[in-house]
């Protein structure tokens, strides 16, 4: 594998970018309250999501956590449909039932995401066990936190993952934080996930903000996936810019270094793809002109439509209990 | 077997069931078998998966030689890991698959809470009704020889309590077959509890498919004076109560509610509108249980027609002992509904 295909590369910047500039937005209007659920910015992240859906087809599967922005909007989910959820409204995602923690859209593989940390794990393996019973070409990716991978439902689902050898890829983002508490303070080694044979799992530690990385490490895991070989683990370090959730001035001060989060700012995976972009001439200053005013219009006519779309009816409460 | 000595095989009570004395006289398990086997004939989509489904035994003939027949792929055995493995029934549903996941005791399934009740029972709500969770989770309470604390909870009150999670409780082989069914047509996550009391009836079970709805209730013998609503196995001694009570002159009307939640909240309130008296009889814990719950909705929608306190016959509030002596003094059965219907017959304004 020797990097990201020259046609790729404008494509996988351009969803990095938008991702950046719609949690950027999200954080600006934050605070106005307009958007009334716990937001969990994806601001740091986005080569991993980014790198990942970009070896995935439409039909694959993803499965996701309360941080979804990044993932939902890199499996090519409504952009519309999520700001409007943002907003709780009739027209968002989940119909205003989920808010941010809640995004779906199954016309893209997204079939819903659980911010009960860990929640997916399981899913996104059950999601695989069904691909590998219907006897599909498809792939279930879970991502997941350095939280999750706290719970004991991870051991749970990649031993099973193995012993089925199913068709999925757990992406593990390690982000170091989770809330205020430092995977030091949870974790009694580094690669404590990274001991399997590599005949049963094959197991990836690259760096979460090189999305060439991140790429390179997707496709070889799907590969092996859609050869029938079985699971994959890809540990992306990375980083949480932002605090756990809500906007820059609702991170708590004293529980990390602002030191650390300067140098993690200096990785930035957006600018860096940026950088070699330009440098490698695969991007003027006018693409990225054009790609700015793209993306702005694209978030304005969302906030708009967001803000257009009514509130569920009150009487709509018992609606979706069950399914007819 | 111990549990046979501690109830001896019989053929179900002569009471009435929507079979008409059609089809032939089977065991409870073979009943079950039976639904199970034919979904996975009908359709592709539908599997089993449990920890040791494919055993001998096969989860007391429920699923015994389901393997064989249908092959390891849809009918498998799996790790000892509730929370995971719930979740990954949960995951192939929303993959377009029909899980059938066996527990054999309801104890286990409080490692799986994660997945059923933040998850399963969750999903279609909480995405607006786009993608929905068709799964069913069956286990059985276990009972005697000394099953103690942790291998005999009836914990239908923990999962009654949870919106998005449909609830069974059957007591006859017909209904245990047709529910089932119906289980696995369903759209939604569906929890069967079953009852190791149940295991050792015979009764009549037509041979081809057929569903038992969800949701609706049945009146296994009519009655005027006083309505006794009895769950699970229950049902069975509340029988045998109404039949002794009845030679002394007490006409019990006997409601199974077979669905929990939807509970069938007009059948009983009918019921109760008529006898004016009500005894409830759950083999669960008394507080925050199935009681407490039928009671508060009889209180809320039919009192001005009580004409007596509602009588409760439920588990003492303490775990599960193993003593012999000490399990007779806990578990509830016969006697205590005939002293319940007696209490509420000669209450006195």
């Amino acid at each position: 594998m020797h990097g990201i295909p020259e046609k790729k590369k404008k494509e996988i910047f351009y969803t990095m970018l938008r991702i950046r500039r719609v949690q950027e937005r999200i954080e600006s209007l934050y605070l106005q309250d307009e958007m009334k659920t716990p937001v969990h910015l994806y601001i740091g992240q986005e080569a991993v999501a980014v790198g990942i859906c970009s070896v995935l087809e439409k039909d694959d599967y993803i499965s996701s956590n309360h941080r979804s922005h990044g993932h939902y909007l890199a499996k090519g989910g409504d952009l519309k449909a999520m700001i409007a959820e943002l907003h709780c409204k009739k027209d968002g995602c989940s119909k205003g039932y989920g808010g941010s923690m809640h995004l779906v859209d199954t016309s893209v593989g997204h079939m819903g995401s659980s911010s009960i940390v860990g929640g997916g794990i399981p899913i996104g393996t059950g999601l695989a066990l069904a691909i590998k019973m219907k006897g599909t070409r498809q792939v279930s990716v879970v991502f997941f936190g350095d939280g999750a991978a706290d719970e004991g439902v991870l051991y749970e689902s990649f031993n099973f993952a193995m012993l089925k050898e199913l068709p999925v890829i757990y992406v593990l983002e390690n982000n170091q934080w989770s809330v205020c508490s430092h995977i030091s303070a949870r974790q009694a080694d580094e690669n404590i996930f990274h001991h399997a044979s590599r005949d049963l799992l094959l197991a990836m530690k690259i760096d979460g903000n090189n999305v060439t990385s991140v790429y390179e490490a997707a496709f070889q895991a799907v590969k092996r996936v859609r050869q029938g070989l079985g699971p994959s683990f890809i540990e992306c370090e990375t980083y949480r810019i932002l605090g756990h959730a809500g906007c820059k001035t609702q991170d708590p001060k004293g529980y990390r270094d602002q030191k650390e989060v300067e140098t993690w700012k200096k990785k930035c995976p957006v600018k860096s793809f940026q950088k070699i972009l330009l440098q490698e001439n695969m991007l003027t200053p006018n693409d990225l002109a054009a790609m700015e005013k793209q993306i702005e219009t694209e978030i304005d006519n969302a906030f708009t439509f967001a803000k257009k779309s009514p509130l569920p009816a009150r009487e709509n409460l018992y609606k979706n209990l069950f399914c007819e | 077997m111990p549990w046979s000595k501690i109830k001896a095989d019989c053929n179900e009570p002569d009471f009435y069931t929507e079979s008409n004395n059609t089809g032939r006289r089977i065991t409870y398990p073979e009943a079950i078998r039976e639904g199970v086997k034919q979904a996975l004939a009908l359709d592709d989509k539908v599997f089993v998966m449990g920890q040791g489904v494919d055993d001998p035994s096969g989860m007391f003939g429920t699923t015994r030689g389901l393997q064989k027949e249908f092959g390891p792929k849809r009918v498998f055995d799996t790790p000892l890991a509730e929370t995971a493995l719930t979740g990954i029934a949960v995951g192939a549903a929303l993959g377009n698959m029909r899980p059938v996941y066996f527990h054999n005791r309801p104890d286990f399934l409080l490692l799986a809470m994660d997945q059923l009740v933040n998850h399963a029972a969750k999903w279609y709500y909480m995405f607006g009704g786009t993608v929905n969770v068709p799964i069913v989770l069956w286990t059985c309470i276990g009972r005697g020889w000394g099953s103690a604390a942790q291998h005999s909870q009836a914990l239908q009150g923990l999962f009654f309590h949870v919106p998005g999670l449909k609830l069974i409780m059957p007591c006859t082989c017909f209904d245990a077959k047709g529910l089932m069914l119906s289980a696995i047509k369903d759209k939604n996550p569906v929890l069967i509890i079953d009852h190791r009391f149940n295991f050792k009836q015979k009764g009549m079970v037509p041979e081809h498919m057929y569903t038992v709805p969800i949701g609706k209730g049945i009146i296994r013998r009519s009655g005027k004076d006083v309505t006794v609503v009895a769950v699970s196995h229950l049902v069975t001694d509340a029988f045998y109560a109404a039949q002794e009570l009845a030679e002394q002159g007490i006409d019990v009307e006997l409601i199974d509610p077979r669905t929990l939640r939807p509970l069938d909240e007009a059948l009983i309130l009918e019921s109760v509108s008529k006898t004016g008296r009500l005894v409830i009889a759950d083999t669960g814990w008394k507080t925050g249980g199935v009681t407490a719950e039928i009671s508060a909705v009889v209180v809320e929608k039919a009192f001005s027609f009580l004409k007596a306190p509602i009588e409760r016959v439920a588990c003492p509030d303490v775990p599960t002992p193993a003593g012999h002596t000490l399990e007779e003094a806990f578990y509830i059965g016969k006697a205590d509904i005939k002293d319940a219907v007696f209490k509420t017959i000669n209450y006195n304004r």
